[in-house]
């Protein structure tokens, strides 16, 4: 739009045709004050707050209503106008209890700052306040009534943001009330964002609510553990007896790809980092019981076993399953662990999505995979498979707000009505299970089409989406776990020809990262065959096994047989998640490194106490590539992070740590050419990338960020902005240097996880939060909520 | 739930003459208010799926007017304006006159279900204030007499 010339305060400011006259101010830093405006939701002008001068306009101006004009002058600060806010002020204050000494809001109040800025010290009023007891709405929701200043942003978050309307306005005036869409209570997603936006204390928490005062907390922002799209969250600490204890979270500061947005579980579902049934001290099985050991013992026992089966049986007696909830840094070590000290390609994981068929899909095409933010302006959207509105609850609300603010076209085809269809110019409703059938359809496959076709939707309207989605430009493909194998391929390849960027959902917060980083028994970091000749291979000084390891079910099998003697499971619970018989690994010396005593640490004969993601550094990728980094905020005390435990075992097992963990100065491998082999005549690769990169060496084995270098040197993808990296920001990671990947060939190994909104794995069920909501909706289960 | 075929038909030739859907909103709520005597839950339910609106959306409408009501009241319900021109004219009297003889407040009904009460604001009458609306029957120029008059009239109506 063409731009417009106007003067606010005596400044000449241009701005695009259409600005609002309260963001042409902020663009110039004159900040106006209001409630009831938030930007990216529908206009109110509710508050009053915002009233400015305008020249030849009679009254005063809500700045958040009125667009810039040509010519225009603005005043922002005059005694009128000063006058008017007081006044304003008065008015919200006349019913408002001054109960900020208790108020969880109190200390980081919009009223109270507003009050104390534009001044509303003495009232005129002396009517007695109309008290009203506090409601709760649910688990999550508490409501009191007499704090509320009436600015709607609840209302219009929830409906507009959420798509969910749960909370409406009643009555008028001065008997206005905020109100629940069940009469007493709230039945929706729980998600917690009308408490964040309230800019008083009038919608609290039960999660945070009397907890503790907001100057007394520190704050920490790191990234949410929960599903895989990779939120920024601030957590707020405090001290307890157990160390750091998280009592809040939330995203107030707008960083990271969320901006303010953040699900129950981002929001509320931390609390199982202060469960009680957490393990505090490594465990040693005796005679069929656990009796607490100390590190030394644990970690002796450990290694020592470890080597014991190696001497009698080989290294393809041992197995290890990591985790998509450990950072990139530790699966990245789990695995070389497992190849270079174990000696073994057994190794896997809980496979969300088939991102091996995805990377070998894309054969190295470079602006091919999207990024979290990418979503948030696409003009065209095909989401095939999955549930947003539950599995993935920020690339659902970046579609959301996509389609509300920029009018983005999205195409949905799933085999159940989701929520998104509200959002889609193209619903289709295609047959159970028929995903792979349509992504084949798509990729020109005629006849595949035929299995996708239902009563409603019929063989003419699929070919019709076809051809809507070939004219579609700059498209987003997202699909779910739904597609594998060949079906991935097929999609990728119809996207491909038109310049479509992809994302292929996984369900844990790591998961990506577990791909990619090579949790696999037959692809090393960035898919490529173990047999292959990597960077890897010339890089790592001990060589890697050729053939292929077993995948987790048939190192389960392995198990029951007896040929599989060891098995170290790290942050995984594959008794409970692949519904493995507990007696298959009773043979089995069995490891884990676990929070809780979960079904598959119960029969471990070694376990260790662990740290979770809110309690370490490293780094996280989303299911789309995004790579952001983890913040400690929470602490524990007696657990430690997998990443040192990871390396105490391959020291105490008689490892050289230097050869796993590239740290200390002094080039490691630097021989200027007096020995013989692969790496003779070179300096030490790792000490001249990381003088490239302006780093310094590290040095500690346990620093997982001596790992990321690593890693950033060698898995092709991550070699992204480090400094982006420590400032907070995301990093999209291309899968460009990656050819000749292989498909994972066992698309039957992919399991999804089905987490609903209000469910997380096994960590879900450590969290009281989500129990609590979980709980009431099972009882009130005959209703759809939010639908 | 189905209205009656009349409000059926209604319905259908009304949604047509809006661009959206919720449009239709505040009319039917007033013919549903007059068919039903108030809009029942059953009936809030139905004209929120219609409009494509929630139940709340269609609840918060109605607690924004004062002429809709989610319960039923008597069979008359005077609505006695107290607004300015009314006020000047003796309406609070006339207000109070009324209370009295029907021996109910405010927002009640009489125990027979026969007449309801309720203090209204402007209803449009000021050149022939005070003024009540019995359903939608205006009654202006009131003094006690012709309000006794109303009353005792309906009364023998009822009788009959």
């Amino acid at each position: 739009m063409a731009d417009v010339t106007l003067t606010v305060d005596g400044k000449k400011l241009t701005v695009p045709a259409g600005t609002l006259l309260i963001e042409a101010c902020k663009s110039t830093g004159i900040e106006i004050p209001s409630f009831c405006y938030y930007p990216g939701l529908s206009l109110q002008g509710a508050c009053r707050m915002c009233l400015v001068e305008v020249e030849k306009m009679p009254k005063l101006q809500t700045a958040c209503t009125t667009p810039v004009a040509e010519g225009m002058v603005v005043t922002t600060e005059s005694d009128k106008i000063k006058q008017a806010r007081k006044a304003m002020l008065e008015l919200v204050l006349a019913n408002h209890p001054l109960d900020c000494p208790v108020c969880d809001a109190g200390g980081e109040c919009e009223l109270q700052d507003m009050t104390f800025k534009y001044g509303a010290a003495e009232s005129k009023f002396m009517d007695l306040k109309n008290h009203r007891d506090e409601q709760q709405w649910s688990p999550v929701v508490y409501f009191d009534r007499p704090r509320c200043i009436l600015c709607y942003r609840c209302i219009r978050v929830c409906g507009e943001g959420m798509d969910v309307w749960a909370l409406g306005i009643q009555n008028r005036n001065v008997g206005s009330v905020i109100a629940p869409n069940k009469e007493d209570h709230l039945e929706c997603e729980e998600c917690g964002m009308c408490i964040d936006i309230c800019p008083v204390g009038a919608l609290t928490s039960g999660a945070y609510r009397y907890k503790t005062r907001p100057w007394e907390m520190k704050h920490v922002g790191t990234v949410c553990t929960h599903c895989g799209d990779g939120c920024k969250t601030t957590l707020g600490v405090r001290r307890a007896d157990t160390g750091m204890e998280i009592v809040r979270g939330d995203n107030r500061d707008k960083s990271g790809i969320n901006g303010d947005f953040l699900c129950i579980k981002g929001r509320y579902a931390f609390d199982f980092a202060n469960s009680s049934d957490r393990i505090q001290q490594p465990l040693i099985k005796h005679e069929g019981k656990f009796v607490a050991a100390t590190w030394e013992q644990a970690l002796d026992r450990i290694a020592s076993k470890f080597k014991q089966v190696l001497a009698s049986d080989g290294p393809t007696a041992v197995g290890v399953i990591g985790s998509n909830r450990t950072s990139n840094e530790e699966n990245y070590l789990l695995q070389k662990f497992a190849r270079l000290v174990l000696g073994t390609n057994n190794i896997d994981h809980h496979r969300t999505a088939d991102f091996p068929a995805f990377a070998s899909a894309l054969a190295g095409n470079a602006n091919a995979t999207a990024s979290m933010r990418d979503v948030f302006d696409a003009p065209a959207i095909l989401l095939i498979g999955n549930n947003p509105t539950d599995q993935h609850p920020l690339l659902a609300w970046q579609i959301r707000t996509n389609v509300r603010l920029h009018r983005a076209k999205l195409y949905v085809v799933n085999s159940y009505p989701i929520k998104l269809r509200r959002q889609a110019a193209a619903f289709a409703q295609i047959a159970s299970g028929s995903e792979g059938s349509v992504a084949q359809f798509l990729g020109g496959n005629d006849a595949a089409g035929d299995a996708a076709v239902t009563p409603q939707f019929s063989r003419e309207a699929l070919s019709q989406l076809r051809d809507e989605l070939k004219n579609e430009k700059d498209l987003v493909v997202i699909f779910g776990s739904e597609l594998r194998g060949n079906d991935v391929t097929a999609l990728v390849n119809f996207g491909l020809a038109q310049g479509a960027k992809f994302i292929c959902l996984g369900d844990y917060a790591n998961s990506r990262g577990a791909a990619d980083m090579g949790l696999y028994p037959d692809m090393l970091p960035g898919y490529a065959p173990v047999a292959s000749a990597t960077s890897f291979h010339e890089d790592w000084v001990d060589e890697i096994p050729k053939s292929p390891g077993l995948d987790l079910l048939q190192m389960v099998d392995a198990a029951k047989e007896g040929k599989l003697k060891a098995l170290y499971v790290v942050g995984s619970n594959p008794i409970a998640r692949y519904n493995v018989d507990p007696f298959a690994l009773s043979k089995a010396f069995v490891v884990v490194q676990d929070m809780f005593l979960t079904e598959t640490a119960s029969i471990a004969d070694v376990v260790l106490p662990i740290a979770n993601a809110y309690e370490k550094g490293g780094t996280f990728t989303n299911t789309c590539g995004d790579v952001q980094m983890l913040k400690k905020a929470g602490e524990f005390a007696g657990v430690r992070n997998d990443f040192e435990c990871i390396v105490r075992i391959a020291d105490r097992m008689g490892y050289d740590v230097h050869k796993l963990v590239p740290f200390g100065g002094g080039g490691t491998r630097a021989d200027m050419g007096q020995s013989r082999g692969a790496q003779s005549g070179e300096a030490d690769r790792h000490a001249v990338w990381l003088a490239e990169h302006n780093l310094e060496p590290k040095m500690s084995p346990y620093d997982p960020t001596a790992m990321l270098d690593e890693i950033q040197r060698l898995v092709p993808g991550y070699d992204i902005s480090r400094l982006g990296l420590l400032s907070g920001h995301d990093e999209h990671t291309q899968l460009v240097q990656i050819t000749g990947a292989t498909g994972s060939g066992h698309p039957e190994l992919v399991l999804p996880s089905n987490d609903t909104l209000f469910t997380s794995g096994t960590l879900g069920r450590y969290s009281p939060t989500l129990n609590s909501v979980m709980e009431r909706y099972s009882t009130t289960a005959a209703q759809v909520a939010g639908d | 739930m189905k209205f009656s075929d009349q409000l059926e038909q209604r319905f259908a030739t009304m949604v047509t003459h809006y661009p959206t859907k919720r449009s239709v909103l505040v009319p039917m709520l007033l013919y549903i208010q007059d068919e039903l005597g108030a809009v029942t839950d059953e009936a809030i339910h139905e004209i929120a799926q219609r409009t494509e609106l929630t139940d709340l959306e269609v609840r918060n409408v109605i607690s924004y007017y004062s002429m809709l009501r989610t319960r039923p009241v008597g069979k008359y319900n005077l609505q006695v304006c107290t607004n300015v021109s009314c006020l000047l004219r003796g309406a609070d009297d006339i207000f109070e006159h009324c209370k009295k003889k029907l021996g109910i407040g405010n927002k009640e009904s009489t125990p027979d279900g026969l007449f309801h009460l309720e203090e209204v604001e402007c209803i449009g009458a000021c050149s022939w204030a005070p003024a009540l609306m019995m359903n939608y029957e205006f009654h202006e120029n009131l003094t006690p007499a012709k309000i006794d008059e109303l009353i005792d009239g309906l009364k023998k109506k009822e009788e009959q």
